[in-house]
């Protein structure tokens, strides 16, 4: 046995490498008993509830796709609202055309997906800040294009059609299903693709950007990837806030409020893991509810809040709770455990 | 006849977007910095001008001798602080932290200000009076007035940055300010002044734009800022005469559109800035030696 491969012999007894401290399945049982008792609350709790969790659905699903765009891929979008909106239109059109606006969900998904690829191929041309503003421009030319056609309500909007054989119970319970759908398949793509391939490759790219290309990374097209798939959440997002909300009214649904909220929750519970806009989304919920009669107060807080997490807590308050008890429930990293003095170190 | 109207009305339009995008292009060009609060900071320098001629009851013209140096302080604090600290940490800081401002900034006027909009009356013939040119072309002192000043702020920059010695400081910074740093060139200081020159342009033009029309809280980013960067990317980055073509292409754009059918101004300038974007993303005017 020659001298290299002894000691390479010898140090694979003394470390190994795992996804998690603890064992995964764990984990996985906890989010789906979770899950379930989220499922069983139409049957517990006032409809009242219900509504504030739909809202906190849909946050939460526009706080993860911005996170996977920003923190793991690095474009700052500020056009997402282009997708809330369009899944929201995608929902009208089907509904009107006598669909379901339930069964036209994963339809608004799609379509927002494939509406997300000639988008790319133009804002693609431009970086980082630039290509935050046009990301900007071009939600706001979706959205004046949409005004133009007067058959699903030009620039005023119109009711959603298609609900009104429910009755007012059911309609919440179906609403609040659907949102609790759509959250549980966004958290489950984003971290079945962060666990992959795709993952591997937005990491190096993060770490350098230059030594990921030279090494063979195809790091546009998993940025490409990784649009199309926040394009397709956030036009389910879009979707259920129109079933929530009966329905569409193109200023509402293109606001920029959108972006601005799933952005803060994001930067406040931690940019760059997916445990932060859960934890966004909560404190996002308690804000906006503690301040519900002060306008846009809540706003301003999560706003000047999040500069401030920005600027002094990078990794947000997740970055805290993982810094002390180094937990992480979607472990898409790998730790490195040694058994010599070193201990335990991350990767 | 209309259609000559609508280009001239544009070409004039133009000046004030190149105006809105200048601000935006230096501070990009010089700090990297991409302020997505660049236009509700405009506003909010449109409404200090409207308090201040409402309380010291002062012309028009003399709020901008107050407001402009008052706005590139403002510029100079943001960037030795809260700025300059995002930019240490790194460019996706910057964006999320410009972001946030620009949030906060909008939702801030609209507590305290309502959505109502308000125009800056100017108090003189220059706002409503125009001159013919034939028998069916008006044309508006006030445009023409902006324009000028567009050009002579455009020209300004332009020798300051080319020709002083200051300016020559400024493109050092831009270029490699760790070497500029040993050169005994304090960086920072660089940035805030830039960020003041900046800031002045951005109040000229918030003021102008109250004059022009009305400020209202959502004008900063719907209008100011995506005009600006609209007619930057038309004209080319890093080039201040590509930002005054683009102007002028994004005005012409939408008084076209505007004339095919009113309510289609503002997307007709949209497509055009789009289809730039896609058959010619380095802009018309490709970064050359004027940057």
């Amino acid at each position: 046995m020659s001298l290299a491969t002894e000691t390479t012999a010898r140090h694979a007894e003394s470390f190994r490498v795992t996804r998690s401290r603890r064992n995964v399945a764990w984990t996985g049982a906890g989010a789906l008993i979770i899950v379930v008792v989220l499922a069983l609350f139409p049957y517990i709790v006032y409809s009242g509830t219900t509504a504030i969790l739909v809202q906190a659905f849909i946050v939460l699903t526009l706080a993860s796709m911005w996170n996977l765009l920003a923190g793991y891929a690095g474009l700052v979008s500020v056009g997402q609202q282009a997708f809330v909106g369009l899944g929201a239109y995608f929902v009208l059109i089907l509904a009107i055309h006598g669909t379901s606006p339930f069964a036209a969900l994963p339809v608004a998904a799609i379509g927002c997906g494939v509406a997300a690829l000639p988008l790319w191929w133009l804002v693609s041309r431009l970086r980082t800040g630039y290509f935050a503003i046009a990301t900007w421009v071009l939600a706001a030319t979706v959205m004046l294009i949409i005004e133009k056609f007067s058959s699903i309500g030009g620039g005023t909007g119109m009711p959603l059609p298609g609900l009104s054989g429910l009755s007012p119970t059911l309609l919440t319970a179906y609403t609040y299903w659907a949102g609790l759908a759509v959250t549980v398949a966004a958290l489950v793509v984003i971290y079945l693709l962060l666990r992959g391939r795709l993952g591997l490759v937005l990491t190096a790219v993060r770490d350098d950007e230059v030594a990921a290309r030279s090494s063979g990374s195809r790091v546009g097209l998993a940025r490409m990837l990784v649009f199309v798939v926040a394009g397709a959440g956030c036009g389910a997002a879009g979707g259920v806030l129109a079933i929530s909300q009966l329905q569409v009214q193109p200023s509402a649904v293109f606001s920029v409020q959108w972006t601005a909220e799933m952005a803060f929750a994001t930067i406040i519970g931690g940019l760059g893991t997916i445990e932060g806009p859960i934890i966004g989304t909560v404190v996002y919920i308690v804000l906006q509810q503690a301040l519900a009669s002060y306008n846009a107060w809540y706003l301003i807080i999560l706003g000047l809040v999040a500069i401030f997490v920005a600027l002094f807590a990078r990794r947000g308050l997740w970055g805290l709770v993982d810094e002390h008890l180094h937990v992480r429930l979607f472990p898409v990293g790998y730790w490195l455990r040694t058994t010599g003095p070193e201990g335990r170190r991350r990767r | 006849m209309a259609w000559v109207n609508a280009i001239i009305q544009g070409v004039l339009i133009g000046g004030l977007y190149a105006l809105f995008a200048c601000g935006l292009s230096l501070m990009f060009g010089v700090m990297k910095v991409v302020n997505l609060a660049h236009g509700d900071l405009a506003v909010v320098a449109g409404y200090v001008a409207i308090g201040v001629i409402a309380v010291i009851h002062i012309p028009v013209l003399l709020s901008f001798v107050i407001v402009v140096p008052l706005m590139a302080l403002v510029g100079y604090a943001l960037q030795r602080t809260i700025l300059q600290g995002a930019l240490d940490r790194s460019v996706l800081t910057t964006l999320l932290v410009t972001f946030g401002l620009s949030v906060v900034i909008e939702n801030g006027l609209l507590q305290f200000f309502t959505a109502n909009s308000r125009g800056i009356g100017a108090g003189l013939a220059l706002e409503s009076d125009s001159f013919s040119l034939g028998s069916q072309i008006q044309i508006g002192y006030l445009p023409v007035v902006i324009f000028a000043v567009a050009v002579v702020v455009l020209l300004g920059l332009q020798y300051f940055l080319s020709r002083s010695k200051y300016g020559r400081l400024i493109r050092a910074v831009a270029d490699d300010k760790e070497a500029a740093q040993l050169a005994g060139a304090d960086y920072r200081h660089v940035f805030g002044i830039a960020a003041g020159i900046a800031f002045g342009t951005v109040a000229l033009a918030g003021i102008a734009y109250g004059m022009y029309s009305q400020l209202d809280p959502t004008a900063g980013t719907d209008t100011i800022l995506l005009f600006a960067f609209a007619a930057v990317v038309i004209g080319g980055l890093g080039s201040l005469w590509g930002t005054l073509l683009g102007g002028v292409i994004l005005g012409v754009a939408q008084e076209i559109g505007a004339q095919i059918n009113i309510s289609d101004e503002v997307l007709a300038g949209f497509i055009v800035f789009l289809v730039v974007l896609a058959v010619r993303p380095q802009g018309l005017i490709s970064r050359g030696a004027q940057s």
